[in-house]
């Protein structure tokens, strides 16, 4: 059966972002079905290796979404965010991975319009893109990624502080 | 574990574009699911009763429940799993109508969605950790921001239900908008009449503490035990001693001072008190135009005060309130309309807001009550109001309706024909809504008894001739433009949120709209609470009311504070940070990071490590992005936890 809709996994914000994608949920906005959503309680807690292993474990894209900066439920969570996904984002090449394939961005739980085009923006984009390949089970990514999911997150501190 | 997974049908909010029977059978394979089934109505009581019942049927330890958003009914779930004896945290959701039904049609494909869902909180379930809360004694006293009618209807029955009050007031005096209304809809009773013994019983209630002259610069701590840095601006006048007798302001020489609580229709004194029922009744200087601070001579005022109350040497005072629970009650402003050019923005002096109008018409205003204009003071002969400017207006970037205007435009047209019988009153509008007891009939009487005349349509120029104004329009029921001689033309400008809203929002770690109106926690079921634990909402803070509606609020508002302090002790939340300390090096870099200070370095046997102070740490898991060492879990949203959701997508 051929596969017709991608892997969109979106890491979303409880307070702002998820609460956007219900709203635009209750309004009915029509939106691709290929987006799959991991409920964050703030962007801060996202760690940017999650992208990375989200894309290496065959994921064909990944979109992040919290709350506008200032409007941070927890004050400044997403000023961590901005600072760390900016520099994930720049580093993918590095990695060999198609930075079109991971975003970020800010919605606020009231905009759940802008949530329906940034869903179907983002969906299209990676429609544009060829198919990750999608692997069998226990290849030696999947291996790699056992490991890792055990081991303190190879991640430096050089991130803490911020503007 | 042993994990049940219930699909619900939500009637056919769910079923009509998911297959639930077939995301129940595809999870039924999901590793450690025991059961599986699909249920009609999760929430109700029969859909409670069918998981409590299977929990005991089939052992099981874990539930995933596939329905709803999470924040729609997380709550309600975690106390049913808790009634059939599991630990309410051994619980997860699978949000399957806001995020898959209610957003396609294509049933196929969204039953494949489901069922990747419902495997992700299988996935997360399976890897859950019992939790439990701890409870900490409240602080049972209420801030209340805003001293409107909303802010004093909300701190008036807080203080009548036993609890002690800080109302912050950021003017000199309480009463906000509806102390400059002349006359309220559609009883058209006196405004002054019916709030001024509210400000009185604030200004007497033995537990109600009332900081005039303030604003909240910061908001610590959590629900139950916040602390409030509170910056009362120096009014320059000891308030202790000022009786409010007036004497100062009769002989101030600096008579040009701008007069906001009059909207600038007319000027006062450098020191002055807003209205005669100010409450506090004390005098406060401006020092933009105050002689003393200007150039360092007069001191009129200090010479003739008899209590010696005043203080030029005054500075800003700094005070801290602890209180257990937040009520915003900060109101709106109108919309700055200086952008409308064709309406002349600004520059025509008869062209006013209607709080303009209102300062005309009230006996305690600059003119006294009489309706004159304000370039020339004569009496005018026709005026016009025009409905919706900066609402309902997309172009402008304010799409909304202000709600109120319809009906206070109503109620100027009708004051006007009372108070200058001879006059003609038209009233540009779009449409008029009028959905309130006995709101309609209102406008009926407006247009019946008091030969208002309403013209259907927008106005495209105003413009002057002489000394009179061409208002030009359409009237779109006789599908013509029209044009109206005026001498003042009173506008219904639209309602904004109050001028700094969204600074105190962010201070609050509340969220508001593009208006600036404060984020309820949900449209319809959670009007007065905020996403915040322990701030509440009251009036038109959250978006336009009219003073019913806003008194209903505050009344809500303070309701809801009762009923948090009824306990006496509150329970946290134990989705928050926990130190693995074999892990951590003690580098820090999570204290730094921190927004609330939740976490130290200790000593512990010998080592140092990082500590999680469970009472302050809100779960936002910034800390566990920052560990270097992955020392840091935030617990139920653990690395492994996310992670395992990520493959539960990718593997499949
Ligand atoms: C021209 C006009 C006529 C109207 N006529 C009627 C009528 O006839 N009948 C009717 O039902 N409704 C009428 N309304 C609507 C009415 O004004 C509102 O319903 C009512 O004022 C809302 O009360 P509130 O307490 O929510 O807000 P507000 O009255 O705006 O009070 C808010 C208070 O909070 C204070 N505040 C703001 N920010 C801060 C801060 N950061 N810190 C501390 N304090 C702060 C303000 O100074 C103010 O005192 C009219 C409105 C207008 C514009
Ligand atoms: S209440 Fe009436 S005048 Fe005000 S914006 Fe709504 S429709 Fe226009």
């Amino acid at each position: 059966m051929p596969i017709l809709e991608r892997r969109i996994i979106g890491f979303l914000c409880n307070w702002c972002s998820y609460g956007g994608a219900d709203a635009a949920g209750v309004s009915r906005f029509t939106q691709p079905t290929d987006l799959r959503v991991v409920r964050l309680p703030c962007t801060g807690r996202m760690n940017p290796i999650f992208v990375v292993k989200a894309l290496l474990a065959g994921a064909d894209g990944v979109l992040v979404s919290g709350c506008h900066p200032k409007d941070c439920h927890y004050s400044e969570g997403n000023y961590y965010a901005r600072r760390r996904l900016e520099v994930i984002k720049r580093f993918l090449p590095v990695l060999g991975i198609e930075p079109l394939r991971f975003e970020y961005t800010w919605v606020s739980a009231a905009e759940a319009k802008r949530w329906q085009e940034v869903v179907t923006a983002f969906t299209e984009q990676i429609h544009a893109l060829p198919p990750v390949p999608r692997l069998p089970d226990d290849t030696g990514i999947e291996r790699l990624l056992r490991e890792l999911e055990n081991s303190p997150l190879p991640i430096c501190g050089c991130h803490a502080g911020h503007e | 574990m042993r994990i049940g997974v219930f699909v619900c049908h939500c009637g056919s909010n769910i079923a009509a574009t998911v297959d639930p029977a077939a995301v129940a059978m595809a999870a039924d394979s999901m590793p450690e699911v025991a059961y599986a089934t699909d249920l009609m109505y999760a929430c109700a009581e029969p859909g409670q009763k069918a998981i409590v019942e299977a929990i005991g049927e089939y052992r099981l330890t874990g539930v995933v429940v596939a329905s709803c958003s999470p924040r729609m009914h997380e709550p309600t779930f975690r106390k049913t799993v808790e009634r059939a004896g599991l630990n309410p945290y051994l619980f997860e959701m699978a949000n399957i109508r806001e995020h898959v039904s209610w957003i396609g049609k294509d049933k196929e494909a969204n039953t494949r969605k489901a069922t990747d869902l419902v495997r992700m909180a299988v996935e997360k379930l399976r890897r859950d950790a019992p939790l439990h809360s701890r409870r900490f004694p409240v602080t049972k006293r209420v801030l209340v921001i805003g001293g409107g009618i909303a802010g004093i209807q909300a701190a008036l029955d807080c203080a009548e239900g036993g609890l002690d009050v800080v109302l912050v007031e950021k003017e000199a005096t309480i009463g906000g908008k509806m102390a400059k209304l002349d006359k309220t809809f559609p009883t058209v009773d006196c405004s002054s009449c019916i709030l001024g013994p509210k400000m009185v019983d604030v200004a007497q209630h033995p537990r109600i503490t009332l900081h005039a002259l303030s604003e909240v610069e910061e908001l610590s701590g959590f629900v139950g035990n916040f602390k409030a840095k509170i910056r009362k601006k120096a009014p320059y006048v000891d308030w202790n001693l000022c009786t409010g007798c007036g004497a100062c302001l009769a002989k101030c020489p600096s008579k040009k001072a701008t007069d906001r609580f009059n909207e600038e229709t007319g000027l006062t004194t450098a020191i002055t008190i807003p209205f005669p029922q100010a409450i506090p009744k004390k005098a406060h200087i401006n020092p933009e135009f105050c002689r003393h601070f200007m150039t360092g001579k007069c001191g009129v005022c200090a010479k003739i005060c008899p209590a010696k109350a005043i203080r030029f040497e005054q500075e800003d005072e700094i005070v801290v309130e602890e209180v257990g629970a937040v009520i915003a009650a900060t109101g709106y402003d109108l919309a700055d309309w200086s952008g409308y050019d064709y309406l002349g923005g600004g520059r025509f002096p008869d062209v006013i807001t209607g709080l303009q109008y209102e300062r005309l018409l009230s006996a305690s205003g600059p003119t006294g009550g009489h309706v004159v204009r304000p370039s020339d003071g004569r009496e005018p002969k026709t005026v016009v109001f025009i409905q919706c400017v900066a609402s309902r207006d997309p172009s402008k970037g304010r799409p909304s309706c202000s709600g109120f205007c319809c009906m206070y435009t109503a109620k100027q047209a009708v004051l006007t024909r009372d108070h200058c019988p001879d006059s003609k009153v038209h009233v540009f509008y779009m449409d008029v809504r009028a959905p309130g007891k006995m709101y309609d009939e209102f406008i009926r009487r407006a247009v019946d008894e008091y030969g208002v005349d309403y013209i259907r349509g927008r106005v495209s120029q105003i413009f002057r001739k002489g000394e009179r104004y061409v208002v030009r329009g359409a009237d779109t029921l006789a599908g013509a433009q029209v044009e109206v001689e005026a001498d003042l033309v009173v506008l219904a400008v639209g309602a904004q949120a109050a001028h700094g809203a969204e600074k105190l929002a962010e201070r609050l770690h509340i969220s508001y709209d593009d208006q600036g109106f404060f984020m309820e926690g949900h449209p319809k079921l959670r009007p007065m609470e905020t996403n915040t634990a322990g701030v509440f909402l009251a009036g038109a803070c959250q978006g336009p009311k009219d003073i019913p509606s806003s008194v209903a609020q505050g009344s809500g508002a303070a309701a809801k504070a009762l009923c948090l302090f009824a306990k006496g002790v509150l329970e946290n939340d134990p989705q928050i940070a926990n130190v693995r300390p074999g892990r951590c090096v003690a580098c820090g870099k999570c204290v730094k990071t921190c927004p609330f200070g939740a976490l130290n370095i200790v000593e512990a046997r010998g080592r140092r490590t990082a500590e999680v102070v469970e009472t302050v740490c809100k779960g936002c898991g910034i800390c566990t992005a920052t560990c270097p060492q992955g020392a840091i879990q935030l617990q139920h949203s653990t690395d492994n936890q996310i992670l395992a959701e990520v493959n539960a997508l990718c593997r499949f």
